[in-house]
């Protein structure tokens, strides 16, 4: 802008003169708003592993990141020793729980038209929590007791105390989520709602018909006010399901539950992630060859209900050997955001591979969510979500020292009034406050 | 069928990993001899107390020789002979059969449906008469899934949700039926304090203030019980009173032989459990216990022991405001406390406790003492340190096996001995 902005007909020493105080400037500015993080072990997830790297930080985006001898550290910028660090993407649960964001209520099977942004609060304690286990992005859900329960939410763990402050927006300024969907016997109850499975995919089956319906009437209508149809928030969402924009995340559990939701996705082309998939072991094949990517949760023990009593924490390995693109998720209250390493690493000692492990807490959770050109790995103009970790990725022993969302500091081990959300203790059970410029305050 | 189907699957997904493991749980060939076994690892961790109470040093090469179940000598393999055709099973590391301090696994089953969940009678808010032994499936497969992550011992019953729910036991996580799995057929009665023992609307506990009035109430008349008992037998004019289980139940309590577990999370129910204990001078185990780390010097006080909340419990209700910090808290104040995996009414099922207890490590214990909340010192406050716990000469020959540290995230439990038996060969 300065550059078309300047008066024409200068001198050449001018304008040598305006150029080295520009880049003199522009130096200024860059010292202002750029981080450098040095000496630690980067796990990039995009590319192999970088010891002794800098991770350059500028604007809430990567600037850049290599090796210590190739990387050119910005004159000014903040430098943070991060030796004997490691440092990884932020973790991105694909299916969480966290502030009880919910979605429809017990009238009706199907609801589409509910938000979880319009319920979950974003000052509960399990964000704080999310933040100190290293989460950056989280896919808020609502439950699994619908076939439909409503719309979910990607959230990017920054500080802040109002929804608004946390959302992601497409290129056309909207809040971006998925669907949520689910089979099995979590979606069956009293009518309204389904008694069998069959009955289930039938109602499932007829709403996304009503929805074709209502597409194509505006198709129709080719703008004609008289024949547009009104607006129907069911329809909308689910128009944008069959659509591909709006991607179904499917709870499903039993191997014929997971087979349901890949004919039904066959017969109206929407695009699914398969959440849970506790029997995923046993249609391994059938997975594969659909293409559908697969978010898992690990569980301490089989069972809890009939339809997860084969669950098997072989899963990871067994989907990855298949060439399935898995992620993990923590359904948060299910497992604890601030144990979603452990998650990944008990699928390491059941076999999985510790690169695929680590992808899958972080890029492959980013592609099932659609956000893998924006954050997943550690790569420049991707936004600077990452945790600093005090050892392997996989190891018991090792702490999260530090989370960054877009730049900044969310999470910090060492001040002790955000270590209490990261151990627990006296207070860290409540609800946090914020006052209007997101500054953490203590509430009492 | 399904299950069968897993078993299956999961015994193929584990051959090549057993294969890497250096183990050989069924050597052929030579014939052994019977009731003799020699358990080697690169690391024992024997769990015993030297003279001043620190722990022993873990032994180096080790070995373990168990006969007819009980060890028979434990040391570095230059001092114990392992006499020739002995089954000898090797493993990285050696610790103690672990010890599960509070579960309510056998009485609670894996689907989650009426019919395997027999931990929690709703019918009144004080039964002690019920018996955790009338009511344990020794086949459930959640005790085949805690044996094959090293647990040999565990002390399970009636569940935390009313007042008072019944009686525990302790069993050793083997045997086809119940009497052979027994360790200790009666171990503490279990009463709960706080919101997770209110009753509906219009029955009583529905406040705290009524779950003490009653339980003081209850525990006045099982004195009287016991006074009529009394004076029946000093004076054969006078009548007993017609026996009452549930007055039985308390008079064990009363007298000291039994202790009585509450559990209790909130800053205001661990009070109450300490007013009560004080109150009745009875013998107290606090189970849960969130919030303790507020109340260290009443617990020393009072002598109070503790089962601590397992390390990931859920931090939500009346636990939200629980710390992964408090066994360490607890065990550097000098309060005898051990891990229990706790009980979940949803998942998961059972927890394990060697899981929690590396949490526990992860967050404050040393190695020893975090082995030590599902060891010796389990077997210490169970009372049960004669038999579990150590790896000592004359205890049971229970063990677990790994291929690496028993707390890393991916080291797998390779093997697990109960009475010198090897009762799980799976790689986990």
């Amino acid at each position: 802008m300065i550059t078309e902005a300047r008066p024409k007909g200068r001198s050449c020493a001018y304008r040598f003169v305006v150029a080295i105080l520009l880049l003199f400037m522009g130096n200024l500015i860059t010292a202002a708003d750029t981080t450098a993080f040095t000496g630690a072990r980067l796990m990039p997830v995009s590319g192999p592993i970088i010891e002794d790297g800098v991770l350059v930080v500028r604007g809430g985006k990567i600037e850049s990141i290599g090796a210590s001898k190739d990387v050119v550290i910005p004159t000014g910028a903040v430098r943070i020793d991060a030796s004997g660090k490691t440092i990884i993407p932020g973790l991105i649960c694909t299916h969480s729980h966290i502030g009880m964001g919910g979605g429809g209520d017990s009238s009706d099977p199907i609801q589409p038209e509910c938000w979880t942004l319009d319920s979950v609060n974003v000052r509960a304690a399990s964000l704080e929590r999310a933040r100190a286990g290293g989460l950056t992005l989280v896919n808020q859900m609502p439950g699994s007791g619908h076939l439909i329960s409503g719309r979910t939410t990607y959230l990017k763990l920054r500080k802040g105390g109002t929804v608004d402050e946390l959302l992601i927006k497409d290129s056309e300024g909207w809040p971006m989520g998925g669907l949520k969907m689910a089979n099995g016997t979590n979606s069956q109850r009293s009518a309204p709602f389904p008694g069998t499975r069959a009955k289930s995919a039938a109602l499932v089956r007829e709403a996304y018909v009503k929805a074709q319906e209502y597409r194509d009437k505006i198709t129709r209508a080719a703008g004609d006010p008289d024949k547009i149809p009104e607006r129907d928030l069911r329809m909308e969402a689910l128009v944008e399901a069959l659509d591909g924009k709006r991607i179904v995340h499917h709870h499903t559990h039993r191997h014929d539950d997971i087979l349901t939701v890949l004919r039904l996705r066959d017969e109206f082309g929407f695009q699914v992630v398969l959440h849970h998939v506790s029997e995923a072991w046993k249609v391994v094949d059938e997975i594969a060859a659909s293409g559908a990517p697969c978010s898992l949760i690990v569980i301490d023990s089989p069972g809890g209900k009939l339809e997860a009593r084969d669950i098997s924490m072989e899963n990871g390995v067994v989907l990855e050997k298949a060439g399935v693109n898995v992620a993990f998720h923590t359904d948060d209250f299910i497992t604890d955001s601030r144990l979603f390493l452990r998650s990944a690493a008990l699928a390491v000692r059941s076999g999985m591979s510790r690169e695929g492990a680590l992808r899958a807490l972080t890029l492959s959770g980013a592609e099932m969510l659609g956000l893998e050109g924006r954050t997943g790995s550690l790569d420049p103009g991707k936004d600077a979500d990452f945790a600093i970790l005090s050892g392997d990725p996989f190891s018991v022993y090792t702490q999260v020292l530090e989370t960054w969302v877009e730049g900044e500091r969310v999470f910090d081990r060492s001040d002790p009034a955000q270590r209490l959300f990261a151990v627990g203790g006296r207070g860290a059970g409540d609800d946090q406050a914020y006052h209007c410029c997101g500054e953490r305050q203590e509430q009492r | 069928m399904n299950f069968l189907k897993t078993f299956v699957f999961m015994l193929l997904l584990l051959v090549p990993a057993a294969g890497c493991a250096g183990m050989s749980l069924q050597e052929k060939g030579i014939p052994k001899i019977e009731g003799l076994i020699a358990v080697r690892g690169q690391t024992v961790h024997t769990m015993a107390r030297q003279a001043d109470g620190s722990w022993a040093e873990p032994i180096i090469n080790g070995v373990v020789l168990v006969r007819d179940g009980k060890v028979v000598a434990v040391g570095p393999a230059s001092s114990v002979e392992i006499p020739a055709n002995v089954h000898v099973i090797e493993a990285e590391v050696v610790t103690p059969g672990l010890i599960d301090a509070h579960s309510v696994v056998g009485l609670a089953g894996w689907l989650n449906y009426d019919h395997d969940q027999d931990q929690l009678e709703r019918s009144a808010p004080m039964q002690p008469e019920l018996d955790a032994l009338d009511a344990y499936n020794v086949r459930e497969p959640l005790i085949e899934w805690i044996r094959s992550f090293g647990v040999t011992t565990l002390h399970t019953g009636h569940a935390p949700g009313q007042l008072i729910s019944g009686q525990t036991f302790i069993v050793k996580t083997r045997g086809d039926n119940v009497d052979a799995a027994v360790l200790k057929p009666r171990m503490m009665v279990a009463c709960t304090l706080g919101s997770a023992a209110m009753r509906k609307e219009g029955q009583s506990p529905g406040t705290r203030a009524k779950q003490m009035a009653m339980l003081r109430q209850e525990f006045i008349r099982a004195r009287a019980y016991e006074e009529k008992i009394a004076a029946a037998q000093a004076d054969p004019e006078k009548d007993p009173p017609a026996r009452d289980l549930a007055k039985e139940v308390l008079v064990r309590v009363l007298s000291g032989e039994t202790p009585l577990m509450i559990s209790a999370h909130t800053s205001v129910d661990i009070q109450n459990a300490l007013r009560l204990q004080k109150e009745l001078g009875i013998q107290v185990v606090l189970d849960g216990g969130s919030e303790c780390y507020d109340f260290i010097d009443a617990l020393l006080e009072q002598k109070i022991q503790v089962i601590i909340h397992p390390t990931m419990m859920r931090a939500s209700g009346a636990g939200k405001n629980s710390s992964m910090e408090t066994a360490a808290k607890l065990v550097a104040a000098g309060i005898p406390v051990a891990m229990g995996s706790g009980y979940e009414s949803y998942v998961p099922k059972t927890r394990v406790v060697l899981w929690e207890a590396a949490i526990a490590c992860a967050y404050g214990c040393s190695f020893s003492d975090a082995l030590g909340l599902i060891t010796a010192s389990a077997a210490q406050l169970l009372g049960i340190s004669d038999r579990v716990g150590s790896l000592e000469v004359g205890k049971d020959g229970d063990m677990a096996l790994y291929d690496g540290d028993p707390f890393e995230y991916t080291t797998h439990c390779v093997g697990t001995v109960i009475d010198g038996d090897v009762v799980s060969d799976l790689v986990r």
